[in-house]
């Protein structure tokens, strides 16, 4: 019992982090329906970012006033090169088949992951310690440290913002309106170019605040580091059903504790394997996802 | 009329076996190693490229996980070879059955992985090829008795140039007399409209899982060949990155053309040596060379085109035949 209420917390955290990633695949996807595989390096660039704005900070802050602005720093970051790629690589290819957007978007990944083996070598580099880590419950058995909850809490304080502006402001409608059907949507009136970046904007910076999150929890940063988590994000993605922003949360939330208990229970060596079993598994059962719409084709 | 057309063509073959095998005589004597292995390893390109270019080019789905099934062809003859390696398997005869059954096996898992195809549709079908891709690295990557992730050497190294484009040149035959065949023009008619081709009495399914068996059994024999090239291989071989090469080699060349196939494979695998001069920079230009393609030719270098296709082309080769007819 012991064991699997700590897998639970460790699998809660580590899904927490996968649902932030996921929630940029899927609203990319939403209103563009094209896998952006560059924002697994986005994430990547935002870890980066907050070493770099942690060591240029040093200790001139107090350590939660450092966090606060190194994640910020890390979410502006993102932000930035997210736009930059959008703006280079994907507008022009807005009326393009979908395969060459694809494919553009996994040279933007290539780029961006051999751009980062170059600015910052290929050895991993640690992420600095913001916050100590310190149990807040129990010694042994069961440990719960305050990362665990840190992560957890901000983590759903942003899903449930991203929830807010999704469901309840005049661009979160736009959002949707743009993912139901973009020409309609800009016949409207709705500045779907605008609305496609502000899209981008809303994924990059949730994929910095989970590059950092992440930073905290396993303090190990590389340039490919991207590359494991943002499948096992998009996984999370197509297995809540893409495009669908609650779909994402619980499929990221899912595959984090899938993994966890793999590992405590099977074996840490399965433990990339088992997203992409259950991801087989469902889709199998459910060819959309768990909250997806499959369109049947009418002619 | 008929054997006369069959005498030509076994003569055709003889011939091309002949011009490879001299090929590979001259070059592996007279050429530095180092571009002889960059030549084989082009070889091996084409054969995926071409196989890929079946299921992503002409059946239109996008499949994601090639180098899985290239790893279980790489796996399945190594272990015949290295692990089971009796005097038979030494032999050229049980080489090339090594290399047979690894591409038989990864046909069959070509069809577990065709079946779900079945349901499935469009970025569906390529992250679920792509998950099963990454599940046959990992569960490559947890047999101890293949190396695990200490990879598997001492392969003996039976491919040479001659072994590998005759492969090539065979694959290029199979899938060009396939693609003319209505075997074929049922699986581009899969590509261009589903609900169509449905209507017009098509069986989509199954030719869906024909073209996912069919490019898996290629693929394995390219990994058969490519772990007998190299005398050693890991699961990292065969990880998302060589999937990723292998679909950028067909969109490249053009997807749906056999020779766009042939054309990406040998640019892709070029690429990284060619751009050796720029150092650590090489791999920061071959994704820019890559936007740039996809922003200014989308449609790949030769888009749906052949070789064959080209005026300049028939003018050379078919005139005898004109000749002939005129006459």
């Amino acid at each position: 019992m012991q064991e699997f209420l700590q897998n639970l917390v460790n699998g809660l955290a580590q899904g927490s982090v996968y649902a932030l990633v996921a929630l940029g695949y899927t609203m990319v996807y939403g209103v563009l329906q094209f896998i952006n595989f560059a924002h697994s390096d986005i994430f990547m660039l935002g870890a980066f970012a907050g070493v770099y704005l942690a060591m240029w900070l040093g200790t001139s802050l107090p350590a939660p006033v450092a966090a606060v602005v190194v994640t910020l720093g890390a979410m502006l970051f993102c932000t930035a090169i997210a736009l930059l790629t959008e703006r280079i690589a994907y507008r022009p290819l807005r009326k393009a088949p979908r395969l060459n957007v694809l494919i553009t978007a996994i040279g933007v990944s290539l780029l961006l992951q051999n751009l980062g083996q170059v600015v910052f070598g290929s050895d991993p580099r640690v992420f600095p310690p913001l916050i100590p880590t310190y149990s807040l419950f129990g010694t042994e058995g069961i440990v719960i440290n305050n990362i665990q909850v840190l992560v957890i809490t901000v983590a759903g304080l942003l899903m449930a913002a991203l929830h807010f502006i999704v469901h309840h402001t005049k661009m979160g409608i736009a959002m949707r309106a743009v993912s139901y059907d973009i020409q309609v949507a800009s016949l409207m009136g709705i500045p779907s170019d605008r609305i496609i970046m502000f899209t981008f904007i809303i994924g990059s910076a949730l994929a910095g605040s989970a590059s950092i999150l992440y930073g905290l929890s396993y303090p190990k940063i590389e340039p490919l580091l991207g590359v494991m988590i943002g499948l096992k994000a998009f996984v999370a993605a197509v297995f809540g059903g893409i495009g669908n922003i609650m779909g994402a949360a619980i499929g990221g939330i899912i595959i984090g504790l899938a993994e966890s208990f793999v590992v405590f229970y099977v074996s840490s060596s399965y433990r990339d394997a088992i997203a992409f079993a259950i991801l087989i598994l469902v889709l199998l059962f459910k060819p959309a996802g768990l909250f997806g719409t499959l369109r049947r084709e009418k002619v | 009329m008929r054997a006369s057309s069959a005498l030509k063509q076994l003569l055709v073959a003889i011939v091309v076996t002949a011009a490879i095998w001299g090929l590979g005589w001259v070059l592996e004597d007279n050429i530095n190693a180092y571009i002889v292995r960059v030549i084989v390893n082009c070889g091996i390109a084409i054969i995926l490229a071409l196989s890929l270019n079946l299921v992503n080019g002409c059946a239109g789905q996008f499949s994601l996980g090639h180098a899985g099934f290239m790893g279980v062809g790489a796996y399945i003859s190594a272990i015949l070879t290295t692990v089971y390696g009796g005097p038979f398997f030494q032999s050229p005869l049980g080489v090339g059955l090594a290399i047979l059954s690894g591409g038989l096996c990864a046909a069959a898992a070509g069809y577990l992985v065709g079946l779900p195809s079945l349901r499935l549709k469009g970025d569906y079908l390529a992250i679920v090829t792509l998950g099963f891709g990454e599940i046959i690295r990992i569960v490559f990557l947890n047999i101890d008795a293949v190396g695990g992730p200490r990879g598997l050497p001492g392969i003996p190294r039976f491919s040479s140039f001659f072994w590998v484009y005759l492969c090539a040149a065979i694959t290029l035959v199979v899938l060009k007399r396939l693609s003319e065949s209505s075997y074929g023009r049922a699986i581009l008619s899969v590509r261009e409209d589903e609900v169509a081709a449905e209507a017009m009495g098509i069986n989509v399914a199954h030719y869906k899982v024909v073209a996912f068996v069919i490019s898996s059994f290629f693929a394995g024999v390219a990994g058969a060949l490519f772990a007998h090239y190299q005398g050693f291989i890991d699961p990292q071989s065969f990880n998302f990155n060589r999937s990723v090469d292998v679909v950028i080699m067909v969109v490249i060349g053009g997807m749906g053309s056999l020779t766009g196939a042939v054309l990406g494979g040998i640019i892709v695998t070029l690429m990284p040596e060619l751009l050796r001069v720029f150092e650590q920079y090489r791999m920061v230009i071959f994704p820019l060379i890559l936007i740039v393609v996809m922003l200014v030719r989308p449609m790949g270098i030769m888009g749906y085109r052949e070789l064959w296709h080209f005026d300049w082309f028939k003018k050379i080769f078919n005139r005898k035949k004109r000749v002939a007819a005129e006459a």
